[in-house]
């Protein structure tokens, strides 16, 4: 079965096209890495998705539910770990965690669990403004976390984190495969590479490739995945 | 329920600002403290606390609007809202959620400006709790004003629109200070088409228990208050989704 089904997917601003006729069908349970150079579409995409931005084309289901016609019902299936930091300042890491699970209907209980799977457990009584960056960006993801989505979409999670936290969100993030639907935009090639099952490449608002790590390696005819990318993201690909 | 929760986490977002208590209680005490030492030395009446403290209790609901207008400016411009608005949560539970904490805060805010003036020699009666309540409508249209803004605006350009002009505004156009027909018939025509005079007003009569005069100076208020969080509710509902 297919958890998102993108049919045509456009946004238009003011007659210029950012996102093109985007066709793509992703199996429930499979983690797809979005990737392009800054402006190619993918944020846009997202938002789209995420019901944040109404396209001006075309439509995608979310676990059967279309985001133009039937947002309540896709947004109980998502949640979004923006691009940028998205936390109450105000409220301490559990407060925030708290929230979230109040807002999706879920136990309490969940903010502990989510704490201990991104080892938030020792901030759990801190106000998220005096947080480290890092660790505000951790309880960021935790918050997209702790609803248990059955779509996640992970807008450059490990954006500011340093290698040690980047390598244990793969692993929460690796967890997470098989059982969540995940689309995950990145500007890491390595970070695709090694965790996705499938990766997209676009350009200019179209995709322009998709596959393995391996089969968009081999379509490029490249020996690492960087050149690869390079190849197929490049200006002379778009033309 | 939704709205609950999220009423909660405003509340607390609220007072754990300690600039929101010092404008939202302390501000309209000093000024009631002020305004009375000033009356007890000088000879003619010009601030007598039965019409002065009415007066800066509907003042002090002007940062309300300086509130709302902020935790939702905030909101917008961070990707907090984002996160929240691809949630389940409708444009009703934001805005439930914004107003519900203020209410309270209203009432309380209300009832410690009239209990400062009882404390400075304000006489007690049973027409304090009814001065409470005739400024809901007027706390209501200040969470409105703060609401719309805070759609509108940066959250900079709120504490300028909220906290400079509309303080002003509410000032000038309510007759808190003096009479307003001082100022001449086309000025206070003109105050009097808006609603802060009116609820100015309308505090003072609950106050004197002229029971016949109130209900037009709260339906005045009360229509300018649903028709601001109406135009607040559609702009809101419009930028929750990016077109």
């Amino acid at each position: 079965m297919n958890a998102i089904q993108i049919l045509g997917l456009t946004k238009e601003y003011g007659g210029r096209r950012v996102v093109d006729r985007l066709e793509l069908s992703i199996p429930a349970g499979e983690l797809f890495a979005l990737l392009g150079v800054n402006g190619a579409g993918k944020s846009t995409t997202i938002r789209m998705l995420s019901c944040l931005t109404a396209p001006t084309q075309g439509d995608g289901l979310l676990m059967g539910h279309s985001v133009r016609t039937d947002s309540h019902g896709a947004k109980e299936v998502l949640a979004v770990s923006p691009q940028e930091t998205a936390v109450a300042p105000n409220l301490t890491a559990r407060e925030n965690l708290e929230l979230m699970a109040g807002i999706y209907g879920r136990p309490r209980a969940r903010a502990d669990e989510v704490m201990d799977q991104l080892g938030l457990g020792r901030w759990a009584g801190q106000r998220a403004k005096t947080l480290s960056g890092g660790w505000q960006r951790r309880l960021s993801i935790a918050m997209a976390l702790v609803s248990q989505p059955e779509v996640l979409f992970l807008d450059e999670p490990t954006l500011g984190l340093d290698v040690l936290a980047r390598r244990e969100l793969w692993e929460v993030i690796r967890g997470l495969k098989g059982h969540t639907t995940m689309i995950l935009t990145t500007h890491y090639l390595e970070e695709a590479e090694s965790l996705a099952d499938r990766i997209g490449i676009m350009n200019q608002g179209r995709l322009r490739a998709v596959g393995t790590g391996a089969e968009l390696k081999a379509l490029a005819g490249c020996e690492n995945f960087e050149d690869a990318f390079v190849a197929l993201a490049g200006e002379e690909a778009a033309s | 329920m939704r709205a609950k929760t999220f009423a909660k986490r405003n509340l607390k977002e609220l007072f754990r600002d300690p600039l929101t208590l010092f404008f939202g209680l302390g501000f309209p005490l000093v000024l009631l403290v002020l305004m009375n030492v000033i009356q007890r030395n000088v000879p003619v009446h010009i601030f007598e606390l039965e019409t002065l403290a009415p007066g800066i209790a509907l003042f002090g609901l002007t940062f309300l609007a300086l509130f709302s207008g902020l935790l939702l400016a905030r909101d917008r411009t961070t990707a907090f809202l984002a996160r929240l608005a691809a949630s389940p949560m409708t444009a009703s539970d934001f805005l439930l959620g914004y107003l519900l904490p203020l209410l309270p805060m209203a009432v309380g805010q209300s009832a410690v400006c009239l209990g400062a003036a009882v404390a400075l020699g304000l006489p007690l009666s049973w027409n304090l709790p009814a001065v409470v309540l005739s400024l809901v409508p007027s706390a209501l249209l200040f969470i409105a004003l703060g609401l719309l803004c805070g759609t509108l605006f940066n959250d900079r350009q709120v504490g300028g629109a909220c906290g400079a002009i509309l303080t002003n505004v509410t000032a000038w156009l309510a007759g808190i200070w003096f009479d307003l027909s001082l100022m001449g018939e086309g000025f206070r025509t003109f105050a009097y088409l808006l609603p802060f005079a009116h609820g100015a007003d309308g505090a003072k009569a609950a106050l004197a228990g002229d029971w016949a005069a109130l209900p037009g100076h709260l339906l005045w208020v009360a229509v300018w208050a649903a028709a601001v969080m109406a135009l607040a509710v559609a702009l809101f509902r419009r930028r929750l989704v990016e077109r």
